[in-house]
């Protein structure tokens, strides 16, 4: 166990090593000279060659890589182009809505994953069946930000269910802040439930027709608990499993999630970032995004292990 | 007995298996029946638009569907949606075979001989991870950093993304085929290691390199209108169903038609693929899970 952990954990090193230098070579062929844009185009040569020499870009490269690095694990990642505030502050205040956003999201997909992909199985050929099947293919074929689109249109705007738009700080106001963000985390969430649903029920499937699952239901044990017990904590490995692979597309879906619904997020500081040309922010929302998705990736495999003793590293498949 | 039954020619002769598979699925039908109409229509998108998709109408913007002359409406700048739509398909399919196209190149030769060779297998294992901790759109970010949000671009992304998931297909794959009994007899044989990759085990991963691929065209397909409707991928005048969504949303009150058929369109599009790709792997797999 102790092993397994220290060799995922020493692949997590390598592969933030191995990221932080495609991020680092990846700045480097950004269009413009940032010494220049920094002092102007009216500049010396002498002004050009001290604002470069201050950024540390008259040094070599591995030079230049190692400080990059430093400055990193420090926290500094540098003032934003456009607005000259510390790129740390405006992580700092939007970071926490897409966190939010992104948990609400995952709940309300394994909520209702679950819960369809169990109907879906107790009820194999009949309505039910049909029903959370087509739920599952809808959520997989039909784009969230058109649904997030209609949604607006017609839960928000026609119905007055919900906000159209707008955030209200969670950790301030929890019951408004959070109401602000249901339709936006159902949104989110959508493609995660049918992904779940559909992993739960061949998972259930796979389960309850094993040889132990027989011996419960012959032994008298009642439906409810061989469900529980047996079919669900199997899919629960699933479920772990697959909110960690889909964690990538859940960060590409809170960008366009916060895009159409107006949020204050890390999504719009990052696509604000990219139209405005601000290097700083979008080098500081790579490698934070990057950092964070190996950090989990790492989570969830450790708790795979946990949850699951038959896996361990270095297996054939 | 085995190694009558799973021969490289093993696609070739299950193809009948395959077809009959096919054809007892409704589902798998209709997804075959709309992609051919949705690669009809995207080949033959000049013939089928009325209008050229960037031919504005001042006079007639807003029009209703079913309005003469313009089938589904027209848009904030009197442009026929029908037409955009036709030519933003051809766009979406595009982007979707790019992509498609390079996940494949690149991941099914690293597959194999991540899978065949164990000590290539390490360093193989270390670039998907480092693919893999870059999510797609901060790759479409990055790229659009650097050169420029395009078409092209937004199909590089997508690739680069799916490269991974490629790799790990082909290497399972070719972990299994690996130790069945005809491989074990060419090794013993002393063919090359290389000679048995492609003459045993690449024949016998290809279904299911064919199923992953009908797996990432539809993911590619939402993938390029996402990355065209935050700006990041097919740039305006281009028509892309991305770009008319992020259009119609700014008038929606005034023309909600405007933001629905476009939605509908990458809806059936993704629909076609998944239902093809489903019983696609059904047919391919007898013992798939989602078979009743």
């Amino acid at each position: 166990m102790l092993r397994y952990v220290g060799t995922r954990l020493w692949q997590s090193v390598l592969t933030l090593v191995l990221a932080s230098l495609v991020v680092f070579i990846g700045v480097r062929q950004l269009p413009g000279d940032p010494a220049l844009a920094m002092a102007g185009e009216e500049a010396t040569p002498e002004q050009l060659a001290a604002v470069r020499s201050s950024l540390g870009l008259d040094k070599s490269l591995p030079e230049q890589y190692l400080a990059f690095l430093g400055r990193m694990f420090r926290g500094d990642f540098g003032n934003s182009t456009r607005t000259g505030t510390p790129v740390t502050d405006l992580i700092a205040t939007t970071l926490p809505v897409t966190l939010w956003l992104a948990a609400y999201a995952i709940v309300v997909a394994i909520i209702v994953g679950i819960a369809f992909g169990v109907i879906a199985e107790r009820f194999r050929g009949r309505w039910p069946e049909w029903l959370t099947n087509a739920f599952a293919l809808i959520g997989l074929s039909v784009p969230n930000f058109w649904l997030g689109i209609l949604a607006i249109l017609y839960l928000a705007v026609t119905l007055g269910l919900f906000p159209a738009s707008g955030y209200v700080d969670v950790s301030r106001e929890p019951v408004r802040g959070l109401y602000y963000l249901t339709l936006p985390a159902i949104i989110l969430g959508t493609s995660l439930a049918a992904v779940i649903m559909r992993q739960t029920r061949a998972s259930m499937i796979e389960t309850m027709s094993t040889d132990y699952v027989r011996t419960a239901n012959a032994k008298g044990l009642g439906a409810g608990r061989v469900l529980f017990r047996y079919g669900l904590r199997n899919s629960l490995i699933v479920v772990v499993t697959i909110v960690g692979l889909q964690l990538g597309g859940l960060i590409s879906g809170a960008v366009v999630t916060e895009r159409i619904f107006a949020l204050p997020g890390f999504g719009k500081l990052t696509l604000d970032a990219v139209f405005t040309r601000d290097y700083p922010v979008i080098q500081a929302v790579v490698l934070i995004i990057t950092l964070s998705y190996i950090v989990i990736n790492l989570a969830v495999d450790v708790l795979y292990s946990v949850i699951n003793p038959r896996i361990r590293v270095g297996g054939n498949n | 007995m085995a190694i009558t039954e799973i021969r490289p020619a093993g696609l070739g002769s299950a193809r009948g298996r395959i077809w009959k598979s096919l054809h007892g699925s409704p589902l798998g039908l209709a997804g075959g029946a709309m992609l051919v109409v949705v690669v009809l229509v995207a080949v033959l998108a000049p013939l089928i638009a009325p209008y050229s998709p960037s031919e504005v109408h001042f006079a007639t913007p807003f029009q209703k569907p079913g309005t003469v002359g313009f089938l589904l409406g027209t848009d904030d700048l009197g442009r026929d949606i029908f037409s955009r739509m036709v030519y933003g398909v051809r766009a979406s399919l595009e982007v979707g075979a790019l992509c498609v196209l390079l996940s494949v190149v690149i991941g099914t030769p690293l597959g194999l001989l991540a899978g065949y060779w164990r000590w290539l297998d390490a360093a193989v294992s270390r670039l998907t991870d480092v693919t893999l901790a870059f999510p797609f759109l901060i790759i479409a970010v990055g790229l659009a950093a650097i050169s420029g949000p395009s078409l092209a671009n937004a199909a590089i992304a997508l690739g680069i993304a799916h490269i991974p998931t490629m790799i790990r297909v082909v290497r399972g794959e070719t972990l299994r085929i690996k130790e069945s009994d005809f491989v074990l007899g060419a090794q013993t044989m002393d063919a090359s290691g290389l000679r048995i990759i492609f003459t045993h085990v690449l024949p016998n991963a290809a279904s299911a390199i064919i199923v992953q691929a009908t797996v990432i065209m539809p993911v590619a397909v939402i993938g390029e209108a996402l990355l065209s409707f935050l700006g990041l991928g097919i740039q305006p005048p281009t028509p892309s169903l991305g770009i008319m969504l992020s259009d119609a949303q700014q008038y929606i009150f005034r023309s909600p038609t405007a933001a629905i058929f476009p939605g509908i369109g990458i809806a059936l599009i993704c629909l076609a693929f998944n239902l093809f790709g489903d019983a696609l792997r059904d047919a391919f797999d007898p013992t798939s899970s989602s078979r009743k």
